[in-house]
């Protein structure tokens, strides 16, 4: 018989998030539901969350960018890749962010997928070319408008990373679908997933491309 | 051996740097919030394998009790106004742009060169974490150069580096909260319970439904365990294997890329994929938390809905 309480976890973190509480809270509180659900004495479920933390460190990692980020903010980095964007004439900020999905598809694809991101290239370089373009489009932006091109900077990203990286062979993703599978008895070579993995990627770029493309319409539509 | 202990260390020394300078700034309301928060990421980057499990997990409970009841806030350090700085920008011109690729360049070379010529031949670094420690040196290296030409304050670095980390806050932290969950919902079997919920929705003898309920599935999992890892295991006992590969005789390769990918959109899609959508939200000072994920949700859909095509038409030739 399935046992189905420790879904009251998940619950909780989803009704956390829909009322916009605190997601510390959140998440500490449905931890330690879920381990006292899973039959764990309190500190127990403390001790586990607590290794888990620790195990996961490597996240914390890509923070020590922040103080060369900052250095160069103050030597006045951002505006100078809006400065270079304003130069260009025929820059837009759909053609930008494409150029830099296909960039960080390709660099995913052949493993380099830690070189790019949101603390190293997101907010130092590709957010304020975004917004310099979109500017030269539309003129003065309104608060919304800027919001919207600054989630396509970091959105762009995403979609990069995630359609190009599953191409390389030696990634975790696809070690753990090759893991996976051999415990069913299917071995599979890591390339012959890989290969699999080139369809999506092309579909994600010319889903977002087309995206971007209509970012740019509705920027200069609503401009001058 | 380098690895990441070594990138601990790093990193814990700029968590401790930001925690003292954040004690010693009278202007901050909440200064002492600010270095207890950062000195609990000190601690554990520097000292996570010395205080055993619970010292880690009395740590989380701080660091989500200082975050949680508002003890932490945006810092004001000294730094250049916006005129000054279009000002600098105008006197250093493009060459502002050398130090910013630095980084990207030593960690893409040193990966490359590590991995491709004899330089790896030593197994000098850890297995697996080049680009890690390359992105490390280049961290280094800008820092070196930048002094160098620019020869800005002693201090700048970490009074730079705290502003935009109190400017992202807790947003820091969150992503390791919620692998940390993750550990937890696996434990206790939460995987156990969405794989049955899985196949009772299932329609009997329609290849293209149990497709359709895979990928819907893989999506929606990764949505609520905020990590695509964690849902393919689950919907492939659930349904990958069992059905699409061995009643149906799909390819296992295509089930299992595309399926992955399929969990993909639902990253997209989810704020428990913090690192990926609420950071960046933060990072970037949007006003609404959610903003990239709305900005994803119109490409995540079709994606999904061509995955899941893609699945029925390769597996099944």
């Amino acid at each position: 018989m399935i046992n189905y309480w420790p879904l009251i976890g998940i619950a909780l973190v989803v009704a956390g998030f829909a009322l916009k509480l605190n997601p510390m809270l959140v998440v500490t509180a449905s931890a330690i539901v879920t381990g006292l659900i899973a039959g764990m004495g309190p500190v127990e479920v403390v001790e586990t969350f607590g290794k888990a933390f620790n195990d996961n460190r490597i996240i914390a990692i890509v923070w020590i960018v922040l103080p060369v980020v900052g250095l160069l903010e103050r030597f006045g980095l951002q505006q100078r890749a809006a400065a270079v964007i304003r130069s260009l004439r025929n820059a837009t900020t759909g053609r930008l962010l494409i150029l830099y999905l296909l960039y960080r598809q390709l660099t995913a694809a052949i493993g380099l997928h830690s070189t790019a991101g949101h603390p190293q290239t997101v907010r130092p370089l590709v957010a304020p070319m975004a917004l310099a373009a979109a500017e030269k489009q539309h003129g003065e932006l309104s608060e919304a408008d800027a919001e919207e091109v600054k989630a396509f900077a970091a959105a762009t990203d995403n979609v990069g990373l995630f359609f190009g990286e599953d191409i390389f062979f030696a990634i975790g993703s696809i070690v753990l679908i090759q893991q996976t599978l051999v415990t069913y008895g299917y071995n599979l070579a890591p390339l012959e997933l890989a290969l699999w993995a080139i369809p999506t990627a092309i579909a994600a770029f010319v889903i977002h491309s087309f995206r971007l493309m209509l970012l740019d319409r509705r920027l200069a539509r609503n401009g001058r | 051996m380098i690895g990441l202990h070594t990138l601990y260390l790093l990193a814990g020394a700029m968590f401790a740097a930001f925690a003292l300078l954040s004690a010693l700034d009278r202007s901050h309301p909440k200064r002492f919030g600010n270095a207890a928060f950062w000195g609990l990421m000190a601690l554990s980057l520097l000292g996570g394998d010395a205080i055993g499990d619970l010292g880690n997990g009395l740590l989380v409970l701080g660091l989500a009790g200082l975050a949680g009841f508002g003890f932490i806030g945006r810092s004001n350090p000294a730094t250049t106004t916006m005129a000054e700085r279009e000002v600098s920008s105008e006197q250093l011109g493009n060459r502002l742009f050398l130090p910013a690729l630095i980084i990207p360049v030593t960690a893409l070379l040193g990966t490359l060169a590590y991995n491709y010529t004899l330089l790896g031949g030593t197994g000098w670094i850890e297995a697996k974490r080049e680009t890690y420690v390359f992105l490390g040196l280049g961290v280094l290296l800008a820092i070196g150069a930048i002094f160098a030409w620019l020869r800005p304050p002693a201090l700048a670095p970490l009074q730079e580096g705290r502003r935009l980390i109190d400017a992202i806050g807790w947003a820091a932290v969150l992503p390791q909260m919620l692998a940390s969950l993750g550990v937890l919902f696996a434990a206790a079997g939460v995987g156990d319970a969405i794989g049955s919920l899985t196949r009772m929705v299932i329609p009997d003898g329609s290849i293209f439904l149990t497709v359709a309920v895979f990928g819907l599935g893989m999506a929606i999992f990764t949505m609520v365990m905020g990590n695509a890892f964690a849902a393919f295991p689950v919907m492939a006992a659930a349904i990958g294997v069992p059905l699409l590969i061995k009643q149906y005789g799909g390819d296992p390769a295509v089930v299992g890329a595309i399926g992955m990918l399929a969990g993909f959109c639902g990253t997209l899609m989810t704020p428990m994929a913090a690192n990926f959508n609420l950071v960046p939200a933060a990072l970037l000072e949007l006003k609404d938390q959610y903003g990239v994920i709305r900005a994803q949700i119109a490409t995540a859909l079709p994606l999904l809905a061509i995955n899941i095509l893609l699945i029925y038409v390769a597996a099944f030739r």
